[in-house]
C-alpha cells in the first residue's frame, strides 16, 4: 500500500500493462492487474509472474480508468491482457469527454 | 514524463498512419519514431545540449523535437526571420548546439564553436535513412523539453521554458487518444517557433491526427491546400483568418466543406470577423482557444457549440460571448484578482490568474514565477460571466491610466468593433498634462464605409460612460501586427506620438 503520485508510471507484473496516475487519492491504495500488484518503475518484476485472470477485460491503449468514486484515474499507456483493479475494486472504462481540437 | 511517451503510443496503437506530409513528403509514426531514434543518436554523439532549428514548417520539426526529447536535450525552435546580430547573441546563448537550418543558410551559419550546422535536408534524410528505437528516453518529467524565445519588442528576448511534465499534463487533459479518424487532417500554417506550433505536433500526434504542414502561409495557398489535402482541421491566427476569407469572397466562395472544425487564437479576434467567417464556412465548428507560452498553449476554449448558442441568441450576454475565449479547460483553474490580490466575482475586471499541472510560468534564469499555490499570474486583465466565460481585456501593461482610473482599452475596442464600419480598431493612453493620460481610438474602417470621430465619442459614452470617450479619434489604412498576429500597440502608441497616423 502506498499513496500514488500524479505522473507516476506503474507496469503489471502479469502482463505488458502499463499505467500512468492522472489523477490520485489522498490515501494509501494497492493497485493491481491482471490480479497482480502493480510494480513501480524502481520495482523489478518478479521471477514468477502471476497468470492474468482470464475473466477480466484487458486494458486499451490510451483509454482511462477510474474507480466509483472517480478519485482515481490511470491511462494505460501500454495494453495488456490484464485487468485494473484498485484494492481489490475493479476500475471501469472512463467516458472520454470530447474538447474541441484547438491547436 | 516524457512527451517520446506520447508519439511511442501512437506509433504503437496506429503505426502505418501518416503522422505529418509536407508536399508529396510523408512520415508516417512508425517512421517518425525511427527517424528520431536515429536523429536522437546523431544528438548525443555530437555532445549538443540543445537542438534548435532555423526553419519554416518541414518534417524536420517534428523529427528535431521528438529527437531532442529522446536524447534528453531541448528543443530550441527559432524565428526564421532572424538575421545577423539578434541571431549570433541567441545562437550564443544556446551553444553548444545541433542547428538544423534551411538549406540555403548553411554557409551563413557555418564555422561558429560549439555548433553543428546541418542542412534540413540532409538532416530529414540522414534520420529517415535509420530506424534506431533502441535506446530508452529519460523519464524525468522535470527536464527542460522545449525553449521558446519570446518576440520582446525591448531588450533581449526571453525564453520560456516548457518541461516534459507541461506539455504531458496539457495533452493528457485536453486530447483523448486516438481520437482521430483515419481520413482526418490538420493544416499547420502557424511557424514552429510559436507555442502553438509546437502544440500542434504533440496534439495531433497524441490524437492519431495526419498533420499537413504549410510552410509559408498565403491565404490562395493556405485554401488550395485545405482542398486538396481534404483538410478537416486547422487553427490559424486571426491576421490569417481575416485574410482568408477576404480571399473567399474575391474567389466567389471556395469548397471547404471537408473543413469540420477552425479553431483560432494567438491574439483578438475582432467579433466582425468572426460573424463573416461563420457566414462563409457554415459546415466548420469554430473554436476559439486562449493560451500563452508560459501556459503550454490553449487553457480555455470556446467551443463550437458555444459559436452557435451565442451567434443565434438574443440575449446580449450569451451573444457577447462569441467575442469570450470560452471556459477554462477541466484541467485548468482561472481567478481574476484585484491589485491587492482579492479574488473577484463575476463580472469584476482585474487580472487573470491560472493554475494547472501544464502551467509553466517560467523563463531560463529567472525561475518558475508560480506563487506557493501554484498560481500564475497571465498580465492580462479579464473578466469572468455568471458562467465562467472568460473575457480578455488585453495586456495589463497597456491599461490606460485617465485620471487616476484605470481603464481597460479592450473595455472599448469592443463597443467600436461592434458598429459594423469598423473593420478593425486601437485604444492606447497617450500622456496627457491635465490627466495623466488620454484616450486615443484609432479606427480603420471597411472599404465604402464612413463614420465620424464625433459617432465613435457617442457611441462609446452611450454604451460605456463619459470617461471611457476616447478624448481622440483617428483614423488609418491598417493597425501594425506582428507575423503572428499580435497588435504592436507599442507601435500604435509611437506612431501617434510621431504623426505618423494622418487624420481623417
Amino acid at each position: 500500500m502506498a499513496q500514488l503520485k500524479p505522473g507516476a508510471r506503474l507496469r503489471s507484473a502479469a502482463c505488458t500493462t502499463e499505467v500512468i496516475v492522472v489523477k490520485a487519492p489522498p490515501r494509501d491504495v494497492e493497485v493491481s492487474c491482471g490480479g497482480a500488484r502493480m510494480l513501480g518503475s524502481d520495482e523489478d518484476r518478479p521471477g514468477a509472474v502471476a497468470p492474468v485472470d482470464a475473466a477480466g477485460e484487458p486494458t486499451l491503449l490510451g483509454k482511462r480508468y477510474t474507480n466509483a468514486e472517480e478519485d482515481i484515474e490511470l491511462l494505460c499507456t501500454k495494453a495488456g491482457d490484464g485487468s485494473l483493479a484498485v484494492d481489490g475494486e475493479a476500475l471501469e472504462l472512463k467516458d472520454a469527454k470530447p474538447l474541441p481540437s484547438s491547436d | 514524463m516524457n512527451v517520446m511517451m506520447l508519439l511511442e503510443m501512437a506509433a504503437s496503437g496506429f503505426g502505418d498512419r501518416v503522422c505529418v506530409q509536407n508536399g508529396p513528403e510523408k512520415l508516417t509514426y512508425s517512421e517518425l519514431l525511427g527517424a528520431a531514434g536515429t536523429a536522437a543518436q546523431r544528438l548525443r554523439e555530437s555532445g549538443a545540449e540543445r537542438i534548435a532549428i532555423l526553419d519554416v514548417n518541414s518534417l524536420a520539426v517534428p523529427i528535431g523535437l521528438f529527437a531532442g526529447a529522446w536524447a534528453g536535450v531541448p528543443f530550441v525552435p527559432l524565428n526564421y526571420r532572424l538575421t545577423g546580430s539578434e541571431l549570433d547573441r541567441l545562437i550564443e546563448r544556446i551553444s553548444p548546439c545541433y542547428l538544423v537550418v534551411e538549406p540555403e543558410r548553411v554557409g551563413e551559419l557555418s564555422g561558429r564553436p560549439d555548433t553543428t550546422v546541418v542542412s534540413r535536408d540532409e538532416f530529414v534524410s540522414d534520420s529517415r535513412s535509420g530506424a534506431d528505437t533502441a535506446g530508452d528516453w529519460p523519464m524525468e518529467g522535470d527536464d527542460i523539453a522545449v525553449l521558446l524565445f519570446t518576440s520582446g519588442t525591448t531588450g533581449d528576448p526571453k525564453a520560456a521554458v516548457l518541461r516534459h511534465k507541461h506539455l504531458v499534463s496539457y495533452i493528457f487533459g485536453s486530447v483523448e487518444f486516438g481520437s482521430a479518424d483515419e481520413s482526418d487532417a490538420a493544416l499547420v500554417s502557424v511557424p514552429p517557433y510559436h507555442v502553438a506550433g509546437i502544440a500542434s505536433i504533440l496534439s495531433c500526434a497524441y490524437a492519431a491526427r495526419r498533420v499537413v504542414q504549410l510552410p509559408a502561409f498565403s491565404p490562395e495557398t493556405w485554401i488550395d491546400v485545405a482542398r486538396s489535402e481534404q483538410v478537416t482541421n486547422a487553427m490559424v491566427v486571426p491576421t490569417m483568418l481575416v485574410r482568408i476569407i477576404d480571399a473567399i469572397e474575391n474567389m466567389g466562395g471556395a469548397d471547404l466543406s471537408r473543413l469540420r472544425a477552425l479553431s483560432y487564437g494567438g491574439a483578438r479576434m475582432p467579433l466582425t470577423v468572426i460573424e463573416r467567417a461563420m457566414e462563409l464556412l457554415p459546415d466548420a465548428g469554430f473554436t476559439n482557444a486562449y493560451g500563452l507560452t508560459e501556459t503550454s498553449s490553449t487553457i480555455t476554449v470556446l467551443t463550437p457549440d458555444d459559436h452557435r448558442v451565442a451567434a443565434a441568441s438574443d440575449d446580449w450576454g450569451v451573444r457577447r460571448r462569441l467575442s469570450s475565449v470560452g471556459q477554462a479547460l477541466p484541467s485548468v483553474t482561472i481567478e481574476i484578482r484585484d491589485d491587492a490580490g482579492n479574488v473577484l466575482g463575476p463580472g469584476e475586471r482585474g487580472e487573470i490568474f491560472v493554475r494547472g499541472e501544464q502551467i509553466s510560468g517560467e523563463y531560463l534564469g529567472h525561475g518558475a514565477l508560480l506563487d506557493d499555490a501554484g498560481w500564475f499570474r497571465t498580465r492580462d486583465g479579464g473578466w469572468l460571466d455568471a458562467d465562467g466565460y472568460l473575457f480578455i481585456d488585453g495586456r495589463t501593461d497597456d491599461v490606460i491610466v485617465r485620471g487616476g482610473e484605470n481603464i481597460s482599452p479592450g473595455e472599448i475596442e469592443e463597443v467600436i468593433l461592434g458598429d459594423d464600419a469598423v473593420a478593425d480598431c486601437a485604444v492606447v493612453g497617450v500622456p496627457d498634462e491635465q490627466w495623466g493620460e488620454a484616450i486615443v481610438a484609432v479606427v480603420v474602417l471597411h472599404d465604402g464605409r464612413s463614420l465620424t470621430g464625433e459617432e465613435v465619442q457617442k457611441l462609446v459614452k452611450e454604451k460605456l460612460r463619459s470617461n471611457r470617450m476616447p478624448q481622440q479619434v483617428e483614423f488609418a489604412a491598417e493597425l501594425p501586427y506582428n507575423e503572428t498576429g499580435k497588435l504592436l500597440r507599442r507601435k500604435v502608441r509611437a506612431d501617434l506620438l510621431a504623426g505618423a497616423v494622418s487624420e481623417h
